[in-house]
């Protein structure tokens, strides 16, 4: 296992009280597995990439549980021991390439600053680096291009020169945050494959962080449905999505217009997503859940075994 | 219609709340009362001249020796007692700093909606104007419009028009901060959706900037205006100094500083010190009050 | 009978840089043709959808008819009496100093009476409580339903949507677009759906659009369009659009990226991208004929 977390729990103290943006998620990635996190606003899956990667923004803090990266504890190492890390094992996507682009620097630039800070190796092997890696993220002519700033490159460049930044130091985990939300569709697919293909080849984990279902069908292998902070539903990308076993994720499948389908109206989950300060006892989807019944209402479900997935659903209980 | 919409009983909601604003706001209602009523509640009117006994020039506050409680910060070099010439001196600096702001602001304001939102020739020609007007100080603008004046009306006249021209003349010389502020907030919101949405709904451009854009940019201007009301003071002083501004026999809060550093060195400390802490509150609860009015009106922190 | 009729509509925009820059680098003006001679019909009671990606000019499309622009060339007729819009972006669209009860009336300033603001309220699926509320209060979709609420309130026959379920979360729009489909059936009202988003409006819409750096290059019925595409751009945005029911059917791969719309490539916009682009399509714009504007379709190549 390359990624490996325990009942992580990250809360922010406000002067009314702390509020739990993710209460006891547990989860791993194996090496060249892609897991895709998926879940609307609000359900937490951007402050889990940011609290395995040590970005929370203070006062939001990890209150329990552990990250492991390679059998290694990372989740309460020091700023520095973490910067460290960051980029040299872990490799971020954020979502939008304009502004994880130094504008004022060129991407050859860049590129080297980041493969010259986590590599032992001299200015021109770094420069043959990244002009290999511009070129195996599809950047046409990259000599021509290396002295470009991030400005004359299109959105859709400009993801990939992301990309080939976050690979430069040959990460074995990648952090993947909405990293196709921002681009066209036609550009998204091409973005998609990349991204799969080149973690697929150097055996690297990937956790893919989405709201869209038809990215993670795409390239994950296994997916983790959260709401409310927490992981209603996890298992293989397939089962998920066609025979899933939570109410919420059977709702939001229903929710999503496909093409070719006959049905004029959309499955609709009545209400909201709980406020971080407002979420129910028990089960966090029980006000919303057509299915719910007394045990929902007090009891928080633990991830049931369901068929091949595990869903964190009363209706799964054995007895 | 816009003021109906910010007065409600949120406002007053809010104003207890903050111990600071409180306190705040009953100086400036201490300060503002006192000096707008001092006609009729100050100890001694300090311009009658045959009111005024030299005998009791140079008397200090009255805890210090030498002191009479009937002066009770003391009195100035020709026997005027301090407190009554701070109240009228703080009504004139007041009243002169108040509508050279407002006068400023709505001009301001005005020019700024028209410029942000209608962009093209009309924002050119107001932001050249603005551009050639910053090139001159305020002193500069205030003794042109003076000089104007003094030429063109009858020298009995020119006691009368010195406090409007001089509320004229700061007014003029600070409607650029204000118009510059709103143009950018104004070219902001009118590209979002809800300006299109009016458009769209065929609400006409003049109705939209007033209802629509006006409330969202008012903000700053607000601010703007609290701090300016001492700038103002501050200028009306400079300019008195220079003789175009407040005739000496009516002085102001900054005139009397001025007039009163001249005893500073010589022990008669209380004739400039008075005036200048009595401006020095003014000027700091206006400011506060105006911190709080900022943040009362807008809707998205209550 | 067509609600809705645009005749060769053309919109220019002039992004030239500043006068003195082009005079002292020698740089011409530079004109953006954001929507370059589109032409279709909406019929009464019809949903049609303009579908593509950023920068084909669908947006633009949509604020002309709009009457936010105006037509460089070209004709806009609408036989309506009135129209509304709403947008994309909920937290922009309502003006958050207005309180929901003077947003959702302000339409019907220009009709005689109109429907109570409570009704039109619990039309939209909120409570008429919500009325003396701001729109801060309110999450994302609850904010595009008093959008919604506010385009009725004008009564209008046609309904332009741009992109309005794109900045919500999948179940939220869910809701929308049911309550929309709702609010169609039961005031009998047409819409122009804006949408860069295949699915929804497979979902939504009777007839599609497909738009390419401001042109139209293919216009069919919805099924037809989905069932069998004609014109290579529009196989692949279909071919592009994530796969939810896995199947594992192959795709062409898609290549290149939508050109810089200032400087369009000759003749078919699309030929750099295209794997059926010959010699005709790099010199000749293909004229629209029978629902697809392409050389390859018209001499039967595919």
């Amino acid at each position: 296992m390359i990624l490996e977390v325990q009942g992580l729990t990250v809360q922010f103290p406000t002067r009314r009280g702390t509020l739990t943006a993710v209460d006891s998620i547990s989860f791993s990635i194996a090496p060249g597995e892609v897991l895709g996190v998926v879940g609307e606003s609000g359900a937490g899956k951007s402050i889990t990439g940011l609290a395995i990667i040590g970005l929370l923004e203070p006062p939001g803090r990890i209150a329990a549980g552990e990250v492991r990266l390679e059998g290694r504890r990372i989740d309460h190492l020091r700023h520095e021991e973490m910067r460290k890390i960051r980029g040299r094992r872990i490799g971020v996507i954020f979502q939008d390439p304009l502004t994880s682009l130094n504008p004022l620097y060129t991407i050859g630039q860049q590129l080297e600053e980041t493969i010259l800070t986590h590599l032992p190796m001299g200015r021109n092997a770094a420069r043959e680096r990244a002009l290999s890696l511009l070129r195996e993220v599809g950047i046409p002519a990259p000599e021509a291009r290396y002295g470009s700033y991030p400005h004359h490159f299109s959105g859709g460049m400009r993801q990939r020169v992301v990309i080939a930044l976050a690979l430069a130091a040959e990460p074995r985990l990648l952090i993947a945050d909405e990293p196709t939300t921002a681009l066209d569709v036609s550009i998204q697919a091409q973005i998609i494959a990349l991204l799969k293909r080149l973690a697929g080849e150097r055996g690297a984990a990937v956790m893919l962080i989405t709201h869209d279902m038809g990215v993670i069908a795409e390239t994950a292998q296994r997916v983790a449905v959260m709401y409310a902070g927490r992981i209603v539903e996890i298992g293989p990308v397939r089962d998920v999505i066609h025979s899933p076993r939570h109410p919420y994720t059977v709702g939001l499948m229903g929710s999503i217009p496909k093409i070719g389908t006959r049905e004029k109206r959309l499955v609709q989950i009545d209400g909201a997503m709980p406020r971080l300060n407002a979420i129910p006892p028990g089960c966090a989807f029980n006000p919303r859940c057509p299915r719910r019944f007394a045990r929902c209402l007090a009891e928080r479900p633990e991830l049931l075994s369901a068929g091949s997935s595990r869903a964190a659903c009363w209706l799964h209980a054995s007895t | 219609m816009i003021l109906r919409d910010f007065w409600e009983h949120d406002l007053a909601w809010s104003f207890r709340r903050s111990p600071v604003t409180i306190v705040a706001a009953a100086l400036t209602l201490i300060c503002v009362g006192a000096a707008f009523l001092s006609p009729w509640i100050s100890p001694q009117d300090p311009f009658d001249a045959a009111a005024l006994d030299l005998n009791a020039a140079f008397k200090p506050p009255a805890w210090v020796e030498g002191g009479e409680s009937a002066f009770l910060l003391g009195t100035d070099n020709q026997g005027r007692d301090i407190l009554s010439t701070i109240m009228h001196g703080a009504r004139i600096s007041l009243g002169v700093g108040l509508a050279s702001v407002v006068f400023a602001l709505v001009l301001g304001l005005s020019l700024g909606l028209l410029s942000g939102y209608l962009g093209g020739r009309v924002d050119a020609v107001i932001m050249r104007v603005a551009d050639v007007q910053l090139s001159f100080p305020a002193i500069l603008i205030a003794l042109l419009i003076d000089g104007v004046a003094r030429v063109a009306l009858p020298s009995e006249r020119h006691d009368d028009i010195a406090i409007p021209v001089l509320v004229l003349a700061i007014g003029l010389a600070g409607w650029v901060h204000y118009a510059r502020t709103v143009r950018g907030s104004t070219m902001v919101e009118k590209e979002k959706e809800y300006v299109q949405a009016a458009r769209v709904i065929g609400r006409r451009p003049l109705a939209i900037m007033l209802s629509h854009v006006l409330p969202n940019v008012m903000g700053p201007v607000l601010v703007i205006g609290t701090i300016h009301i001492a700038t103002a003071i501050i200028t009306e002083a400079t300019l008195s100094f220079l003789g175009v501004g407040v005739p000496a026999t009516r002085p102001s809060l900054g005139t009397l500083i001025r007039v009163g550093n001249e005893f500073l060195y010589s022990g008669e400390w209380w004739i400039t010190v008075f005036p200048g802490v009595a401006l020095v509150i003014l000027v700091l609860s206006v400011n506060l009050l105006g911190d709080w009015l900022r943040d009362a009106l807008n809707p998205k922190l209550r | 009978m067509h609600l809705l009729k645009l005749q060769s509509v053309s919109r220019d925009f002039d992004v030239s840089r500043p006068w003195l820059n082009r005079v002292i680098e020698h740089e011409p003006r530079r004109i953006l043709r954001a929507v370059d001679r589109v032409s279709f019909e909406i019929l009464k009671g019809e949903t049609l959808a303009l579908v593509g990606e950023s920068g084909c000019g669908k947006s633009t499309v949509a604020r002309l008819i709009a009457g936010l622009y105006a037509p460089t060339e070209g004709r806009i007729e609408f036989r309506g009496r009135r129209l509304q819009m709403i947008f994309q972006d909920p937290y922009a669209s309502l003006n958050p100093r207005w309180r929901v009860h003077k947003i959702i009336a302000e339409p019907m300033m220009f009709l005689n009476g109109g429907k109570p603001v409570a009704d039109l309220l619990v039309q939209v699926g909120l409570s008429p409580d919500d009325a003396d509320r701001y729109p801060h209060e309110f999450s994302g979709g609850q904010r595009q339903r008093i959008s919604i609420a506010r385009a009725l309130a004008g009564e209008p026959e046609l309904l332009i949507c741009d992109e309005p379920t794109s900045a919500l979360d999948v179940s939220v729009q869910a809701q929308i677009l049911n309550l929309m489909a709702e609010l169609q059936e039961r005031l009998g009202l047409t819409y122009l759906f804006i949408s860069h988003n295949l699915a929804v409006v497979s979902l939504v819409a009777d007839r599609v659009g497909v738009m390419y750096l401001g042109r139209i290059v293919e216009m069919a019925n919805a099924s037809d369009l989905f069932a069998r595409p004609r014109h290579p751009y529009t196989r692949m945005l279909l071919d592009a659009v994530p796969d939810l029911d896995m199947s594992g059917k192959s795709r062409t791969p898609v290549a290149g990226e939508v050109p810089n719309p200032l400087a369009p490539p000759a003749g078919c916009a699309f030929h750099p991208r295209c794997p059926h682009a010959n010699a005709r399509c790099q010199a000749e714009v293909p004229r629209f004929l029978d629902g697809v504007a392409c050389h390859a379709v018209e001499e039967g190549r595919i």
